[in-house]
């Protein structure tokens, strides 16, 4: 415990069972607030909400076996999105394990792979050292969850607290300051570049390096355009802004993609996603590559010039020596360039017709306006994610939360109850799908009980839509397995929770239910009867160049 | 798909090798052979490890073997000077009229016998993968009954990979 305070852990998430009964006890007589969820994949989903709302390490306590698996999902997203957490596991006492004891499970096996480091500890004495390295390691280089398996008898024994000092772990000691030389030969082809892109990811957000990418991309006049976990980190409504590229990426920054002759890279691992095929994607350009992880570097895409180092710290180097060689880029240098993209803006903008029935890219505009862009966003995963992304416009870091890389469906009800613990004062809202509201509704439960205000908005198509989306254009329409046919009733399940439940069929009952449910004081679901067989455009088919876009 | 030799001095700590081995077959990298043991400081051991990839490949099972935590010092021997030598124990059948051709063949290969019954041999021989290949394809018509080899251990040449 006096580890957890010297970390500056004010909260953890989690839920309680046979082996850390003493935890639990220990944890009341502190000042650390417990956040009692209703299954374990919401405590590991809303420390990692709570982590990325409020730029801190987020902690999750969980009981051995059936506890500590059920937070597997949550902890490779984690690992995916490069979240800092850290897992703290019961376990069954030493001398029983290996004896398949009552729920025994071997959780630092099951997670060596989608941890960045996990710990058994065996003796009491070696307690604090190795929660100190967990925190250490979770928000240091990438960083990433870290899982604490503590066996009964370890946290029931005693040991001598000292307060340690800041971990030295001789063989991790990740690149924060990058190589000058690499800088410089990635400022003399900028200098050269007549069509630049600035392509920015979750690490400029995560190493808050955004005002230094604004900066960046300001003296280089380039276009900017971001991955689903850079969005944020470059203002959505600025004029050099592209919108996401990828899979379902804007016409216009796909487009920029294929044609740019220079690529920088930051904080981002060119996912599949986001390249399409990889041997067509940007292939007229110079790629300069900026990530703290060597093995994202060259990985998917070679580069060029590959930049080992901080986002921010590297942005902030790139910045000085441009003021140094006075380069600056002015909108009439960059005049040609920036007029071809905004043809490709103006001749295929993200659009959609809203007759009759509700769209839900109308809903999630109407979100924005309603919200004047500044909520806290989270996603579930699919097309409510990939149009939150495309008709939300984040203009700040940290507003938008949503499962990136693993897209883990049931992430966005408990990442908001994180995000909403995180900052109380700020308004956090869930964009959800039918489908994935589903797979974690229990955590209303949560939001009532401690009276946090989350909203949620469900696109309800009575589908798995991004499947079926899928079935549609691939299979024939071969709606197999997607068809949702039978809900609850959403608005009467918040309200059997007693939450506020609003539902509307209508389009002009949009903005009427949206201003409710956002003003009312407690959490409130917000069920929105949307065009069932709507689909996310532009879209990349798998396996195909970015530029080979489907648009309706 | 040129061969890697790749040494690592690693903590000396449970689970380390299954961290190694679990990242070569989550990541798709094949692994040859593997060999590990403490060094002389008991907290640490070296594991030495063949794998095979072009240049992008190895380029990234070794950043990503750095990228482990437990992993304190990578170097990669390929394409530098360096020994490495594999172990197998042979056992042959050892018929009376074989057994001068086969003494001779150890002899030749500078191996020992280390067992022998009224049927048999088993053999000891120490040396690169070749000659291991090579005594095993002259040993192989006089019946082999079972053999057990190690993967390469490797130590680079001069002063500047000295064991702990």
């Amino acid at each position: 415990m006096a580890v957890l305070k010297q970390e500056g852990v004010d909260t953890i998430f989690g839920f309680p069972g046979g082996v850390v009964i003493d935890i639990f006890d220990e944890l009341s007589r502190t000042d650390i607030q417990y956040i009692l969820v209703r299954h374990e994949q919401g405590a590991i989903h809303a420390a990692d909400g709570y982590a990325r709302a409020k730029k801190r390490v987020g902690v999750c306590l969980v009981t051995s076996g059936p506890g500590a698996t059920n937070t597997v999902s949550g902890i490779a997203s984690a690992y995916m999105d490069s979240i800092p957490v850290v897992v703290l596991t019961g376990q069954v006492p030493t001398a029983l394990i290996g004896n398949d004891a009552f729920q025994e499970v071997d959780i630092v096996g099951i997670t060596r792979p989608c941890t960045k480091h996990n710990y058994l500890v065996k003796r009491t004495e070696d307690l604090a050292r190795v929660l100190r390295e967990a925190f250490h390691i979770a928000r240091s280089g990438r960083p990433g969850p870290v899982l604490v398996d503590l066996p009964k008898d370890v946290t029931q024994g005693k040991a001598r607290y000292k307060p340690l000092p800041q971990p030295d772990i001789p063989s991790y000691s990740p690149t924060y300051k990058p190589n000058t030389k690499q800088l410089q030969r990635a400022v003399t082809l900028i200098k050269g570049a007549k069509r630049p892109v600035v392509f920015s990811g979750g690490g400029v957000i995560l190493s808050g390096g955004s005002n230094e990418l604004t900066k960046f991309a300001k003296k280089l006049h380039a276009p900017v355009t971001a991955s689903l976990m850079g969005l944020g980190s470059f203002p959505g409504t600025d004029p050099l802004w592209l919108g996401m590229l990828g899979m379902h990426g804007t016409y216009r920054a796909n487009m920029a993609i294929g044609a740019c002759d220079l690529l920088i890279g930051i904080g981002v691992r060119f996912d599949d996603r986001v390249t399409g095929r990889v041997e067509t994607f940007a292939p007229n350009a110079k790629i300069i590559h900026v990530d703290i992880d060597p093995t994202s570097i060259s990985k998917n895409i070679p580069v060029t010039v590959p930049i080992v180092g901080d986002c921010k710290t590297s942005l902030r180097e790139l910045n000085r020596i441009l003021v140094r060689e006075k380069v600056k880029f002015t909108k009439r240098a960059r005049k040609p360039w920036l007029d071809k993209i905004q043809n490709w803006k103006d001749t295929t903008p993200l659009k959609y017709e809203q007759k009759n029935i509700i769209k839900p890219q109308y809903v999630v505009e109407k979100l924005y306006e309603l919200t004047n862009g500044k909520a806290i966003i989270t996603t579930e995963v699919g097309q409510n994610q990939m149009w939150t992304a495309q008709y939300y416009h984040f203009d700040r870091p940290h507003c938008f939360i949503t499962s990136g890389g693993l897209g883990c469906m049931g992430f966005g009800f408990p990442a908001a109850i994180g995000a909403q613990v995180a900052c109380p004062d700020r308004l956090v809202v869930d964009v959800a799908g039918d489908g994935s509201i589903q797979m974690n509704i229990q955590e209303l439960a949560t939001a009532v009980q401690y009276k946090l205000p989350v909203k949620v908005v469900i696109l309800n198509n009575r589908y798995l839509g991004m499947v079926r989306q899928w079935q549609e254009l691939f299979y024939g329409k071969r709606y197999t397995a997607t068809d949702m046919k039978h809900a609850p009733d959403f608005a009467k399940l918040a309200e059997s929770y007693g939450a506020l439940g609003l539902k509307a069929t209508k389009p002009r009952e949009v903005e009427a239910v949206l201003k409710q449910g956002l003003d009312s004081p407690g959490p409130a679901f917000m069920d929105f009867w949307v065009a069932r067989e709507e689909g996310v455009y532009p879209m990349v088919p798998a396996g195909a160049a970015i530029t080979e876009m489907l648009l309706a | 798909m040129q061969k890697h030799t790749i040494s690592l001095l690693v903590d000396n700590e449970p689970g380390v090798l299954s961290r190694v081995a679990g990242l070569f077959s989550g990541r798709g990298f094949n692994i040859e052979s593997l060999c590990v043991a403490e060094t002389l400081d008991p907290s640490v051991s070296r594991i030495t490890l063949v794998t095979r990839g072009d240049d992008a490949v190895a380029e990234q099972i070794k950043k990503h073997l750095n990228k482990l935590i437990n992993v304190i010092k990578l170097y990669d021997l390929t394409g530098t000077e360096y020994v490495d030598r594999e172990m197998a124990l042979i056992k042959v059948k050892a018929k009376a009229e074989h057994r001068p051709e086969i003494l001779r063949i150890v002899d030749i290969f500078r191996c020992k016998v280390v067992d022998v019954s009224p049927s048999h041999y088993t053999i000891e021989v120490t040396g690169t993968a070749e000659k291991l290949s090579a005594i095993l394809g002259l040993l192989r018509p006089v019946g082999i009954k079972e053999i057990a080899r190690t993967g390469a251990i490797a130590l680079a040449r001069e002063k500047k990979l000295r064991g702990r």
